[in-house]
């Protein structure tokens, strides 16, 4: 070191060592850079996610249905007969083609290649005049032969897997009866039109001759205890008599409803409940002029019918029961066929939907509920005969006139959802009118999905409504007071303690607003009231008092100290308000005013109700919009509040002239942030409300909320479901709604914040 | 009269009044909910002394009520009449009584209501004891005789004190066992048991990868006799102690005179609180917190402690803040000191805050759609196909709950971050940077150092915010009872797949969807206070934290 400073100042930068030190720096420097680039920016990315993917799993819901042709051929089996039924199996990988002389052909249905050809047991020169499918999905139909008597079959399809993983689907005819047909009308009388059904306890069969009579038998099932074997015996059943030309026959899968469809466009509904009265509940003009009925199918469920007309309409009809009991038979909706006439219907084994084939060549896909038309689409030239839907509605099987058979893909997952559907009162199966229901899942496979948003959403907003009633006044008032009268000393108490609120985790407030608060309220809902009335009241009286006394003791406390001196009185006035509250219940609602509610002014009570939400809710939101109120007030410049004050504004002038003024978009940011919050609040809203999604104004109810019901119906939501999908678009509904809001109530803010910047 | 209504509602001294009002309205409310949770949480814990009285109904027959009094209430007499209580013409209000009767097996339910008139000869027996069980409850009643394989050792009738003493060694002997027994089975068995699964998983994956030899398969057989002959070894040390537990047993007779013939095996504590001195009843008190923080939980959450549910939380949020810190230190850098601060930048900035404000349930359902059913999915598909069907990231668990809170917590880092890198004066980065420190250098040894306080605050206070979060965890991963811890023993040691426990979801799970909601609110409400007691000081901490940090800078800035 030394010599180094004898010899000068040998300052050399530009070592190799050197250099290479300053490289690694620059290069470190820029790794750095580069490094928190990309992280920070994909950081940034992954957050985008969120609502790139909830959009992702929302928008199937409203792309359209689409089908793609797969394959043609000739119709497998004799094309000079006439076909009669066309299906398929749950894989939609073997058809089923039956002619009118009992000839069943199951083919491939990638090739048309012939798989087993079989022949109905009916006698010979016998021909199928009439047929009718039993319930959906059973594979069972009914046919009604030239000789009087029917006939019920079954196709059926076994799968087994004879090498490991290759499946194989043997398919075949099954004859639930017996393999001999049933004499239903005397010899001679040709069934013009048949329906049989056969379930768990009978077997009915009704036809109609070409005499014009009703024919029917009904044979009831009984067990035998010691073999096990069903025994069947033959019992009484009592047709209606009618004076009209009836062209088709339709029965309920439960046996107890029969449909008559007469020449003349009516149907006759009956009711076979008791059955040697049949009683005639309801007759409706379906058609007027030269119009016909062509078709009329029970729907999945076996409650509505659809109607094919012979001007290509086709509508939704179902019995609906008024207040006496009474059924009338309703038209519920008409669907846009946009045909002249329906060649053939189809109906879905596992969704309230239907195909129609029209006799313009074009064939096309609905679902009742949602009143949607999925698809439309042409696919031929010629006229089409017949078609038919897979069990699992992904592939349909097209006959046209010239003797092709057309296979095509369909791709419509989610057909039942549709604007109307979510927003709309729809009128479901089994109610007196158009409704907004939200039910999504029950016990019964026929079941029709009830996805009315109306009442969650309603909920949501009753829930943040009530909650806001009782936070904002709070909130507000409160930051008011400690942000420009409070005395500096609490004021840093105060704050801290509001702000712990905040972090305070709504599964407790949502537990003891479900456990404590509301059973305490249910006993105490006089006192509630009470102190909703007297708190205010008393608080201005202790402040006129405290105002008249005299000067030795009001000065001894400093001012801005309020709050401190009207704990005591809250205290005081709460508990006397609940202390009375039994006298109060006695004096003035018969000793339980839950009951008089319900009693007396007809106001249903439920103890988890809205009011109980408004408290524990208000209680979660009053942290938020304190705390920003708090900064917006106490941000308002000084010089303007002296400057008031100092031309003799009284404080409370100065106030609500120019404080509030200027502070206001901050409060209204300080609203809507606390607005967003109570929207998206889930667990106090899970507890302490019934969680039923009704639509009811009433303070003592409950309600469902969007958040809410994600919360309960996610975890046994079948992943990809129309289900599914609706909870992501309540998702993604809450996404928006808090996003938007915050991004306006931060937009105010930030206005605000340069206002003030000049001022 | 110093002041007339007039002048001073002119003044607009009411208005002030009434602003006082709400922020005295919002403190007591605050503060009289923290004094609700923690009286009704500490309160559990004391030994309730047991009342025995007469209870006659005006005409029925009189029946022995043995019980603690939970709580009491006044019921307007008129609610009792519609009941079709007897109550006498000339009351309001009647007193009615909320008593812990025990004894679900003999009686059929915990709990009863009676009116506080209609129990006379009220008296505080001190041979009374209090039987917790690992079933059916508390059991209240006398001791009758003590039994040691059947035969009667000792009874009350001849000498009550060596009884109770025969009893009492008779109850530390099986809580013993009774250890003993949880260790085979939990640890060791299930140590077994694990094993077993894994060779069964190893086998299927050389299975449907074609390289199932003979070899390995013999290699994985003997694995597995290994593991059985160990199990073997396991039942029969197990079945020698089963035996031994069963040995003793207790006659108790309860309030309705009915003897009961209760295992020691199934006795978790036994004491006799109406003769318990102050002491005793203190070091009751302690013993009992202290099997709440440590112990599993018992009669579906309804007694017992709640450890797994400290376990699961503190893991779940450990985890969530590995991931978070780092992801949004680095964003927060990104954004404050690297790029451009244009429109796009605040347009970020105002997203993320935004962010913060989106409901948690939405993030919840996020994790389960992207998290679990679509990544978890593939990892299944691509790394455990052996064990499919049953899914192993495909389902919730440890790992995805922590992943959904580190992006629900992640703007409340960032912001944090960010207020603190803005707090630094510009004139610290331009000395460093003058005297030839590179940018990141710069950053790294003065910038951050400075600011890291702030980060702490963002940390602890995203940690205070997904401790308390329930909505999004119900989707992603949470149980009400988790069969085994996700951090044990067994290899790979932590178990990211695993469900687990949490407390705020033992608070709802506990209680709303108890079979016995009354027994388990006392519980609900210990819980509950645990709860904000962790989050009450984590906000402190932070709070504390940032104070400090303005002080230091407020001096840099002089």
């Amino acid at each position: 070191m030394q010599s180094t400073i004898g010899k000068g100042p040998d300052l050399a930068f530009d070592t190799p060592k050197l250099q290479k030190h300053r490289r690694m720096r620059a290069l470190k420097d820029k790794i750095a850079k580069q490094g928190i680039a990309a992280g920070g920016v994909s950081v940034i990315v992954a957050v985008t996610l969120i609502f790139f993917y909830l959009l992702y799993e929302v928008v199937p819901l409203f792309g359209s249905a689409s089908m793609e042709q797969e394959h043609q051929y000739a119709i497998p089996g004799n094309p000079a007969e006439e076909t009669v039924v066309l299906a398929m199996e749950e894989q939609a990988e073997i058809g089923l083609r039956l002619t009118r002389p009992g000839n069943a052909t199951f083919f491939r249905t990638d090739t048309g290649e012939t798989v087993v050809s079989n022949s109905l047991p009916i006698p010979e020169g016998v021909a199928i005049t009439s047929l009718n499918e039993g319930s959906l999905g059973s594979r069972t139909l009914v046919a009604g032969l030239s000789d009087g008597s029917v006939l019920l079959f079954k196709h059926d399809y076994k799968v087994t897997y004879p090498e490991g993983t290759q499946r194989v689907i043997t398919p075949g005819m099954a004859y639930p009866g017996g393999e001999s047909t049933i004499q239903l009308a005397p010899e001679g009388v040709s069934l013009t039109s048949v329906a049989g059904r056969d379930n768990d306890s009978y077997r009915v069969f009704i036809g109609a001759g070409d005499d014009g009579e009703l024919y029917g038998k009904l044979f009831s099932k009984s067990e035998n205890f010691l073999t096990g074997e069903v025994e069947l015996s033959e019992r009484q059943l009592t047709l209606p008599r009618t004076n009209s030309q009836i062209v088709d026959v339709e029965l309920s899968p439960d046996t107890r409803r029969l449909m008559l469809v007469t020449q003349a466009g009516k149907i006759e509904m009956y009711n076979l409940t008791n059955r040697s009265k049949p009683v005639l509940m309801d007759t409706a003009q379906i058609v007027k002029g030269s119009e016909r009925i062509t078709d009329v199918r029970y729907l999945l469920g076996g409650f509505a019918i659809l109607v094919a007309t012979s001007e290509g309409r086709v509508e939704q009809w179902f019995p609906v029961r008024d207040d006496d009991n009474n059924e009338t038979l309703e038209r519920i909706r008409g669907f846009e066929t946009e045909a002249s006439g329906v060649a053939a219907m189809a109906l879905e084994e596992r969704r309230k939907g239907f195909v129609m084939a029209s006799t313009d060549g074009e064939v096309a896909i609905f679902n009742t509920t949602a009143h949607r038309r999925a698809l439309m689409e042409k696919v031929t030239d010629q006229g089409i005969v017949q078609i038919a839907i897979a069990p699992r509605a992904n592939y349909l099987l097209v006959e046209t006139s010239d003797g092709q058979l057309q296979y095509w893909a369909v791709d419509n997952e989610h057909s039942d959802v549709s604007f109307s559907a979510l927003w709309e009162e729809v009128w479901y199966e089994g109610y007196q009118e158009p409704e907004y229901i939200w039910q999504s899942s029950a016990a019964n496979t026929d079941f029709e999905p009830k996805y009315s948003l109306m009442p969650l959403a309603f909920g949501t907003l009753k829930a943040a409504f009530y909650a806001m009633l009782l936070a904002v006044p709070l909130a507000i008032c409160g930051a008011i007071y400690t942000a420009h009268f409070m005395a500096p000393a609490i004021r840093r108490k105060v704050k801290p303690t509001i702000e712990l609120m905040e972090a305070l985790p709504t599964v407790i407030l949502g537990f003891l607003a479900g456990l404590f608060f509301a059973p305490f309220m249910e006993d105490h809902l006089p006192g509630v009231f009470a102190v909703l009335i007297i708190l205010p009241i008393a608080i201005v009286a202790f402040g006129f008092l405290w105002a008249n006394l005299p000067k030795s003791i009001r000065l001894g406390v400093p001012d801005g100290w309020g709050p401190v001196l009207l704990i005591p009185v809250i205290i005081l006035v709460g508990w006397f308000c609940f202390a009375i509250s039994g006298q109060l219940e006695i004096w003035f609602f018969g000793g339980n005013m839950p009951l008089w509610l319900t009693n007396e002014l007809g106001i249903d009570y439920s103890q988890r109700n809205s009011l109980v939400i408004g408290v524990a809710m208000g209680f979660a939101v009053i942290p938020t919009i304190f705390s920003i109120t708090e900064d917006a007030v106490f941000s308002v410049p000084k010089h303007l509040t002296f400057g008031s004050l100092a031309l003799g504004a009284t404080p409370w002038q100065t106030m609500t002239r120019v404080i509030l003024p200027t502070a206001s978009p901050g409060i209204f940011s300080a609203v809507m942030i606390g607005l967003g919050r109570a929207v998206g609040e889930t667990m106090i809203v899970l507890m302490a409300t019934g969680n039923t999604p009704i639509m009811d104004i009433n303070i003592f109810e409950g309600m469902r909320t969007l958040s809410a019901n994600i919360a309960v119906e996610m975890p046994e939501s079948e992943v990809g479901s129309t289900h599914y999908r609706i909870l992501f678009m309540a998702g993604f509904v809450l996404f928006l709604f808090t996003f938007v809001v915050n991004t306006l109530a931060e937009f105010v803010r930030q206005r605000l914040r340069n206002k003030y910047s000049v001022v | 009269m110093q002041i007339s209504l007039k002048e001073w509602t002119r003044k607009g001294d009411p208005w002030v009044w009434l602003n006082a009002g709400a922020v005295a309205i919002s403190l007591t409310a605050v503060l009289g909910l923290l004094l609700l949770i923690t009286v009704r949480g500490l309160v559990h814990f004391w030994p309730h002394a047991i009342v025995e009285g007469e209870y006659q109904l005006r005409d029925s027959q009189p029946v022995t009520i043995v019980g603690e009094i939970v709580s009491d209430e006044s019921v307007p007499a008129e609610q009792l009449r519609d009941g079709g209580y007897p109550v006498p013409d000339d009351v309001d209000f009647m007193t009615r009584y909320l008593i812990k009767t025990g004894n679900r097996d003999v009686l059929g339910s915990d709990f009863r209501w009676i009116l506080s008139d209609a129990l006379t000869d009220r008296r505080y027996p001190e041979q009374l004891f209090t039987l917790e069980r690992r079933e059916w409850g508390n059991y209240y009643g006398y001791l009758v005789s003590v039994k040691e394989n059947g035969a009667e050792v000792a009874s009350t009738a001849s000498n009550a004190e060596a009884a109770v003493e025969r009893f009492m060694a008779g109850v530390e002997r099986s809580l013993d066992l009774y250890e003993t027994i949880h260790e085979i089975e939990k640890v060791k068995i299930g140590s077994v048991n694990y094993e077993l699964e894994r060779l069964r998983l190893e086998q299927r994956r050389l299975e449907l990868e074609d390289r199932l030899t003979p070899e390995a398969l013999a290699e994985i057989n003997a694995l597995r006799e290994q593991e059985n002959a160990r199990y073997k070894v396991l039942e029969q040390e197990l079945g020698e102690l089963y035996v031994q537990a069963s040995r003793d047993s207790v006659v108790m007779r309860g309030m309705s005179g009915q003897e009961t013939e209760i295992q020691l095996s199934k006795i978790v504590r036994a004491f006799q609180p109406n003769a318990m001195g102050l002491g005793d009843k203190l070091g009751h008190y302690v013993s009992k917190i202290w099997e709440f923080l440590s112990d599993d939980p018992r009669e579906a959450n309804t007694e017992g402690g709640i450890f797994p549910a400290i376990y699961g939380t503190v893991l779940m949020v450990i985890l969530m803040a590995i991931l978070v810190t780092p992801l949004g230190v680095i964003a927060a850098v990104y954004l404050r000191e690297y790029a451009d601060q244009g429109i796009l930048t605040r347009t970020i900035r105002i997203a993320v805050n935004n962010l913060a404000g989106v409901p948690s349930i939405v993030y919840g359902v996020f994790g389960l759609g992207f998290f679990i059913y679509f990544l978890g999915g593939s990892i299944d598909q691509l790394f455990y196909p052996e064990a499919l069907p049953s899914p192993t990231f495909g389902t919730g668990g440890l790992m995805w709950a922590s992943i959904t809170l580190a992006i629900l917590t992640l703007p409340v880092v960032i912001v944090a971050t960010e207020e603190g890198l803005a707090r630094i004066p510009r004139t610290i980065r331009e000395g460093s940077l003058a005297l030839g420190a590179t940018k990141a250098e710069t950053l790294w040894r003065v910038v951050i150092p400075m600011a890291s306080p702030a980060m702490m605050t963002g940390v602890i206070l995203a940690i205070a915010r997904a401790a308390g979060e329930v909505a999004p965890l119900m989707l992603v991963g949470v149980v009400k009872l988790a069969p085994s811890l996700p951090l044990d023993g067994n290899y790979p040691y932590l178990h990211l797949d695993q469900k687990f426990m949490h407390l705020g979801f033992h608070i709802y799970d506990v209680g709303f969807q108890s079979p016995n909601v009354e027994a388990a609110r006392p519980l609900v409400y210990a819980t509950a206070l645990l709860l904000v007691i962790v989050i009450a000081v984590l906000n402190l901490a932070a709070v504390g934290i940032r104070n400090h940090l303005r002080e230091k800078y407020k001096a840099l800035e002089m």
